[in-house]
């Protein structure tokens, strides 16, 4: 049989949330969980699944619906030695929080001197793909990497929904993890022993010689099977998960754009003024610009609110074939 | 005002007189004269150009922050408000550092990134002033749930105005309060405005402490230019919340004598009523009080305000000599 600790299983990206919490909270008692039905009823997601049973409902706290008093229960309690982790059933549902996220968790420490800090996480489901239509289907976390004094990542698969929540729990400023609803039931290998995926680093998920794709939570996934269709025509592209929208890993965009000389950036979040302006802006800015041989591309969503209608929705963000013509063409020209 | 009589306890005349001693009264005497005299010199800073942005002062308001934090233990928190000079006094702060933050120099409490709409005292148990009206309202619940949690014995006193009770956070805090029982003191200063917006045209109930019904807590009103009372309900509402019996809504009615900041023109109220405000002035009240009952003879008193006002002079001094920050530094404290 193998070693509990060191056995790698197959498990889903849910499980591997949950498992980080669980995990966390084993270790440090001033973790807790707060948010709205994630007792009982096991989160609208069923993340928080048995945790309630686990450890009580002292650490596991079913809240009123009051997105803006829980968020700010989360800054009052981290400010006091407490490490809350929060839960939005949707990632939408933090615009009701954004008084006490944007004005008060991102900024106490700075607007003190540096004699606070600030340490929690909120975690949330954001993007489209189950109809769920505009109020429940948004990728906002462009909004908040805009905020210094804030934290955002988004894993893209189980292996980092472990290691990048246990990260963020332990570190000492405000984190917004960014789940995807989309991603919940995908599965991977997930060591059972605890283990951390620094915040900020990106990581190369595919080498190649041709144009790099920098992608973030499905769209790794969406960009990875684009890249495998586009090997058997003899295209090989690199795929980097980018992880961290803030603090955002430089070097390694810039080492790959460097190496391809192409740059083609694929998220969900509406494309206008989001992560894929920052990221060409950086290269255009960095050494990596004089070795362009073509325009940097973006590929993002829409300039359209989520749609219920299943075909709309998903023309309105990136779905594999469109990142495989877009990734044939930069390829082609320049 | 009760007479003072040789033959009668004086807690017989004023129930909060058996639990301050003479030293208490003359250390609430001694941090209502500091709080004017800061904000009188910090009003004279601005005149003379030595400091810039805005500020709001509580002229006129002494009595309720010093009267609801006088109960409080050192470890005890309190969150407090874009009018928060008079809180953060009460709370034991130093005004030099606070002067300091004021003039925005490296010195001051937040070392010059907060000012004066931001001043915290994090060691002292003040987590800060707040520039967005209701914002300490949904953290004081934090702070309450992590002081239960932690068995600290710790309560937490959060200073709001009459235009925040209309705002969601107070709803979403006082409810969530309540629900979990938590160690917190809801401390209303109802100075009548929310800027030029009068009480009476912004709610539909009279009181803001009406309110505390719909979230099954006790709803008290108190004279809030009366130390005596402000401490009185603060001390009753504090202790029960020390026992887990959970948070009290203390409004204070009281009137703020200056403008709401610097661009005020008066134009909502009258001269008259300022004027019958200022002859209810907190600090001559319990000045006179403390007199009549023999606890404190006029000489003492005005040595009280003659020390105040030297150690605000002092606190300018201090603050007008510190080292300004310096642009190097900008981008530090953003992250721990
Ligand atoms: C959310 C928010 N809205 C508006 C303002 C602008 N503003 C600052 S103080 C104030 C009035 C607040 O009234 P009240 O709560 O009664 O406190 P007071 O100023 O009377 O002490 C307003 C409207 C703000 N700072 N924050
Ligand atoms: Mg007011």
């Amino acid at each position: 049989m193998p070693d509990a600790q060191t056995a790698e299983r197959e498990i889903t990206y849910a499980e591997a949330v949950r498992e980080a919490l669980s995990q966390a909270m084993e270790a440090d008692e001033r973790v807790f969980l707060l948010g709205e039905d994630i007792g009982v009823y096991g989160g609208a997601f069923g993340v928080t699944g048995d945790l309630y049973h686990r450890f009580g409902p002292e650490r596991v706290i079913d809240t009123p619906i009051s997105e803006l008093g829980i968020a700010g229960t989360a800054v009052g309690a981290a400010i006091t030695g407490m490490r809350p982790v929060l839960e939005f059933q949707f990632s939408d549902f933090i615009m009701l929080a954004m008084e006490q996220i944007v004005n008060q968790a991102a900024k106490i420490r700075f607007m003190f001197g540096g004699k606070a800090t600030v340490p929690m996480v909120v975690r949330m489901p954001g993007g489209s793909g189950t109809g769920a239509a505009a109020q429940h289907s948004q990728s906002l976390e462009a909004w908040f990497a805009h905020v210094p004094g804030l934290k955002v990542v988004q894993p893209a698969t189980p292996y980092d929904a472990k290691g990048l929540l246990l990260a963020a729990i332990d570190d000492p400023n405000p984190v917004l993890f960014f789940e995807h609803k989309l991603l919940y039931k995908t599965k991977g290998i997930v060591p059972a022993a605890p283990y951390r995926v620094p915040l900020g680093s990106a990581v190369v998920r595919r080498l190649g010689s041709a144009a790099p794709v920098v992608a973030t939570s499905i769209m790794v996934t969406r960009t990875l099977a684009a890249a495998d269709a586009l090997a058997g025509e003899g295209i090989d592209v690199e795929v980097i998960d980018l992880r961290s929208l803030r603090p955002i890993d430089k070097p390694t965009l810039i080492e790959s754009v460097q190496k391809t000389g192409r740059l083609l950036v694929v998220y969900e979040g509406v494309q206008t003024l989001g992560i894929g302006a920052e990221i060409s802006a950086i290269i255009a800015e960095s050494e990596a610009f004089d070795f362009l041989d073509a325009p940097i591309r973006r590929l993002g969503g829409r300039d359209t609110p989520l749609p219920y209608n299943p075909i709309l929705e998903k023309a309105a963000v990136p779905q594999t074939d469109d990142i495989t013509a877009i990734l044939r063409a930069l390829v082609a020209g320049g | 005002m009760p007479k003072n009589s040789a033959s009668e306890p004086r807690q017989n005349q004023r129930p909060a007189l058996a639990l301050l001693s003479d030293e208490d009264l003359r250390l609430c005497l001694r941090k209502m004269y500091l709080i004017r005299k800061f904000e009188e010199a910090a009003e004279a800073s601005y005149v003379r150009g030595l400091i810039h942005g805005t500020m709001h002062l509580s002229i006129g308001q002494e009595a309720s922050g010093v009267g609801a934090v006088t109960p409080l233990r050192p470890t005890d928190y309190i969150l407090s408000t874009h009018r928060g000079h008079g809180h953060c006094i009460a709370k034991g702060a130093d005004p030099k550092l606070m002067f300091a933050e004021f003039f925005g120099k490296d010195t001051g409490y937040c070392r010059g990134r907060g000012g004066s709409m931001h001043i915290a005292d994090v060691a002292g148990g003040n987590l800060g002033a707040n520039g967005i009206v209701g914002g300490g309202l949904p953290i004081a619940v934090g702070v309450g749930l992590s002081s239960k949690m932690r068995r600290s014995g710790d309560v937490c006193v959060v200073f709001f105005g009459d235009g925040a009770a209309n705002e969601g956070a107070f709803h979403e805090a006082l409810n969530l309060a309540s629900i979990w029982r938590l160690p917190i003191v809801f401390v209303c200063e109802n100075n009548q405005y929310g800027m030029s917006m009068p009480v009476a045209r912004a709610m539909a109930v009279p009181n803001v402490a009406d309110r505390a019904a719909a979230y099954g807590m006790p709803g008290v009103i108190v004279d809030g230019n009366d130390l005596l009372a402000v401490f009185e309900a603060a001390h009753e509402a504090t202790e029960r919340a020390r026992r887990g019996e959970g948070p009290t809504l203390l409004e204070c009615k009281t009137y703020r004598l200056r403008g709401h900041s610097k661009s005020d023109r008066n134009l909502y109220r009258t001269k008259e009523e300022i004027e019958e405000w200022r002859r209810r002035d907190p600090i001559v009240r319990f000045r006179e009080e403390l007199t009549s009952l023999g606890c404190l003879t006029p000489d003492a008193s005005n040595a009280i305000e003659a020390e105040a006002a030297r150690e605000i002079d002092a606190a300018v001094e201090f603050a007008r000599n510190s080292p300004q920050p310096d642009p190097a530094q900008l981008e530090q404290n953003v992250y721990a």
